[in-house]
C-alpha cells in the first residue's frame, strides 16, 4: 500500500465520520461541561447560566487537595501493581504454547464482562470476617480467629488492581508476541542469568510500552468511585465519589462539573510530563 | 443493489412498502395514546414490585387506566432527571414518589405542576404534615406512604435490644456500626439533636449544628461503613459481619420474617420519620390520570393495603384505617417520631454537605 500525504479534501474522507464522533460524544459534552463548571449554582435548586469562578473557588482548599491527592496517590500505586505484576506474567505467557495462551487470554477477558459492581462485592464477600478468605487461613491452623480484612486501603488496592489487571495484560501482550527472541537468546549466549536477561533486555526493549500501559492504568484507575465506596473507609474515597455525591445527590452540577474539570487538568498534566520525561530519558 | 431494484421492484412498490412499513412501526404508539395510560416513577427494587403486584393491578381496574410503573433511583438522581427532562418538555414520569428534600428542590424551580385538592377529594384523610405545599399556598405534592429508619441490630451479637439511639456512642461498639453517607439522607444531625440537646429545634442556629456535628464527630471510631447503597448494608447486617446501624424498618421486618437474625427496635428518643409524596411533573399532559390516580391511593382502604403488603406507614390519620392496634404496631410507633428538617437540606445544603464530608471523609 501506498502512502502518501493527503492532496485534496476528499483524501481526508475518511476521518471524516471519527472526528464526527469524537466532537459529538466527546468534544460537545466536554465542553459543556466546562461552561456548566462555570455556572452559579443555586442552593436549594439547580443552576442557571453565569459566569462564575466560586465553584473553583471552593474546590480550593486543603480538604479537597488532600482527596486529589490521595485520588493520584492510589491511581499511582494501583498502575504501578498492575504493571510490575503484568509484566513478567505475560512475559511467560508468550512462552507458552498457543492453546495455553488461548485459555488464558479468554480468562483474562471474561474477567472484563464482570462489572465493577459484582468485583465490589465479591471481594467484600472474600474480605469478611464471616464468609472470607481468614476463615481458610483458620481452618488451615494458621490464623487463631477470622477477621475482616476490610474496610481497608489494601482491600481498596486489590479491587482495584484486578479490575485493571486484564487491560493492563491485553496492552502488553502484543508489544511482548512482537519482542524478538534472539534479543533474550544472545543476552543468555553471553552469560546472563534468564532473570538478568529478563530485566537487562526485555524491560529496556519495552520502555516506551511500558511506560503507555502505566499512563492508561493510572487513568483507567483514576475514574474509579465504586470499589473505594464498597472496599474502603471514607478517607479512602477518591475524588470521583465526592464528584459523583455532587451531582447525583447534592444535584449541585456546576461544583460537579468543576471538580470534574480539575481532575481533568491535573491528569493531562502528568500524562504530558510523564511524556516529556521519557522523551529527555531517550535523548540522554 | 441498484441492479437488483430495477429488476424486480419498481420504484412505486418500493416507495408503498416503506409507507407501509413505516405506519405499521407508528401504530403500537397511535394505539397507545388512545388507552388511558400514566407513568408512575416509584423506588426501584422491592418497593416497585411490591406495587406491581398489590397496588397497580387494582387501581386499573378499577378505573380502566394502564399504569406503566418506572423504576427510580433513590436519593435525588431522579430529580435530577426529571428536572432536565422537564427543561427539555419531556416526562419520564407523570407521578413520581418523591423524598422531602426533593420535594423542597424541585419547588425552587416549580418543577411540581400545582394540584387541585378539588379533584382529589381524598386528600382530606391525610395528615396535615404529609401535604407538601409551595410557600404560596399551591399543592406540590400528596403524601404517598411514610417509613421510619431506626435502630437495627443483629440478634445474633447483642441479644439484648438497644432502647436508645445512644448506643451509637456506646465506647463497646467500636467499628460495628452501618451508617448512611449522606447528611441529607441519614438524619443523623436530628438525631443528635434529639438524643442530646433536646430536640430538633437544636438545630435552628448554626451554632447549634455546630455542636451537634461535634457530637457526632464521637461515633466516627465506631463505624465500619458508611453505605449509599442499601444492600452493601442489609447483607452485612444480616451475616452480622456489621451488627448495628441505621435502617428502614419496614425492610428489617421483612428481613426477620424471613428468619434473619435482625431486629428493628424503636429508641426511646424515637424512629425517624421520614415520607414520599406523589408529585406531578409539569412536564406532564396526564393532569386528569395524574389527579385520580393520587386520589386512588389516598384512600384509608389503599393506605391499609400498603401497610399490610409493603410495610410503609399510612399518610392517612390511623382512625380511619382498618388497622388492628398489632398490625400498626408492625409499620408504626406510638412513640413521638423524630422528623427530619428538611427545610435544612434546602437553605443550608451546601454548608451542611460541606461539614458532613469532612466530618465522615477527614
Amino acid at each position: 500500500m501506498r502512502r502518501e500525504t493527503p492532496q485534496r479534501l476528499a483524501d481526508y474522507g475518511p476521518l471524516f465520520f471519527p472526528a464526527m464522533m469524537l466532537i459529538v460524544f466527546f468534544v460537545v459534552p466536554f465542553a459543556t461541561m466546562i461552561a456548566v463548571s462555570f455556572f452559579q449554582r443555586q442552593q436549594g435548586g439547580f443552576y442557571v447560566p453565569a459566569f462564575e469562578l466560586s465553584n473553583y473557588q471552593r474546590f480550593l482548599s486543603l480538604f479537597f487537595a488532600n482527596v486529589l491527592g490521595f485520588s493520584l496517590m492510589l491511581a499511582i500505586a494501583v498502575a504501578i501493581c498492575c504493571v510490575v505484576l503484568a509484566i513478567p506474567f505475560t512475559y511467560l505467557l508468550t512462552r507458552m504454547a498457543r492453546k495455553v495462551q488461548i485459555i488464558w487470554l479468554v480468562a483474562l477477558l471474561s474477567v472484563l464482562s464482570l462489572s465493577e459492581v459484582i468485583i465490589g462485592f465479591a471481594w467484600s464477600t472474600l474480605f469478611s470476617r464471616t464468609a472470607g478468605i481468614t476463615n481458610l487461613l483458620v481452618m488451615a491452623g494458621l490464623m487463631s480467629e477470622a477477621k475482616a480484612l476490610l474496610p481497608s486501603f489494601g482491600a481498596v488496592l486489590t479491587g482495584m488492581v484486578y479490575q485493571a489487571f486484564p487491560y493492563t495484560v491485553l496492552v502488553l501482550y502484543p508489544a511482548l508476541v512482537r519482542l524478538d527472541p534472539t534479543l533474550t537468546e544472545a543476552a543468555r549466549t553471553l552469560g546472563a542469568s534468564p532473570i538478568k536477561a529478563f530485566f537487562t533486555v526485555v524491560v529496556p526493549a519495552l520502555r516506551n510500552t511500558i511506560t503507555a500501559t502505566l499512563i492508561m492504568v493510572f487513568i483507567f484507575a483514576l475514574g474509579s468511585y465504586l470499589l473505594p465506596q464498597l472496599l474502603g473507609r471514607p478517607q479512602h474515597w477518591t475524588l470521583s465519589v465526592l464528584i459523583t455525591d455532587q451531582a447525583i445527590y447534592q444535584s449541585n452540577m456546576p461544583f460537579a462539573a468543576a471538580m470534574a474539570v480539575f481532575l481533568v487538568l491535573v491528569t493531562l498534566g502528568l500524562v504530558a510530563l510523564t511524556v516529556i520525561a521519557g522523551r529527555k530519558g531517550e535523548a540522554a | 443493489m441498484t441492479e437488483f431494484l430495477k429488476q424486480n421492484i419498481g420504484r412505486r412498490a418500493v416507495l408503498g412498502a416503506g409507507l407501509a412499513g413505516v405506519s405499521m412501526l407508528a401504530m403500537p404508539s397511535i394505539l397507545r395514546a388512545q388507552d388511558k395510560s400514566l407513568k408512575v416513577g416509584v423506588y426501584g427494587g422491592y418497593f416497585k414490585d411490591s406495587f406491581d403486584k398489590n397496588i397497580f393491578p387494582e387501581f386499573t381496574k378499577a378505573t380502566g387506566i394502564a399504569i406503566e410503573a418506572v423504576a427510580e433511583p433513590t436519593g435525588e438522581a431522579w430529580l435530577v432527571q426529571l428536572e432536565q427532562a422537564a427543561k427539555a418538555g419531556q416526562a419520564p414520569a407523570d407521578v413520581s414518589m418523591m423524598s422531602q428534600v426533593s420535594m423542597l428542590k424541585g419547588q425552587a424551580t416549580d418543577l411540581w405542576a400545582p394540584l387541585d385538592v378539588a379533584k382529589i377529594k381524598n386528600a382530606s384523610n391525610l395528615i396535615d404534615r404529609f401535604v407538601n405545599k409551595y410557600p404560596d399556598g399551591r399543592i406540590a405534592g400528596i403524601g404517598a406512604v411514610s417509613w421510619y429508619i431506626t435502630l437495627v441490630t443483629n440478634t445474633d451479637v447483642y441479644k439484648e435490644a438497644p432502647t436508645s439511639w445512644e448506643a451509637f456512642w456506646d465506647p463497646a461498639n467500636v467499628d460495628k456500626l452501618g451508617l448512611l453517607a449522606l447528611v441529607s439522607n441519614s438524619f443523623l444531625l436530628e438525631v443528635t439533636a434529639k438524643t442530646f440537646f433536646g430536640g430538633t429545634n437544636a438545630l435552628d442556629t448554626e451554632e447549634g449544628i455546630e455542636k451537634a456535628f461535634t457530637k457526632l464527630a464521637e461515633v466516627k471510631p465506631n463505624v465500619r461503613l458508611w453505605y449509599r447503597d442499601e444492600a452493601q448494608f442489609e447483607q452485612a447486617l444480616k451475616s452480622g459481619e456489621i451488627p448495628m446501624g441505621q435502617y428502614y424498618h419496614d425492610v428489617t421486618g421483612l428481613a426477620a420474617a424471613d428468619g434473619n437474625p435482625v431486629r428493628s427496635t424503636f429508641p426511646k428518643e424515637g424512629g425517624i420519620q421520614d415520607s414520599g409524596c406523589w408529585a406531578l411533573s409539569r412536564a406532564s399532559q396526564k393532569v386528569e390520570e395524574a389527579h385520580i390516580f393520587i386520589d386512588y391511593m389516598s384512600q384509608p382502604s389503599i393506605q391499609a393495603i400498603l401497610s399490610r403488603k409493603v410495610g410503609t406507614s399510612p399518610t392517612v390519620k390511623r382512625e380511619l384505617t382498618d388497622l388492628t392496634a398489632e398490625e400498626f404496631a408492625a409499620v408504626s410507633s406510638d412513640i413521638e417520631p423524630i422528623i427530619p428538617r428538611y427545610d435544612l437540606y434546602q437553605t443550608k445544603s451546601d454548608w451542611l454537605n460541606q461539614k458532613w464530608t469532612e466530618l465522615i471523609v477527614g
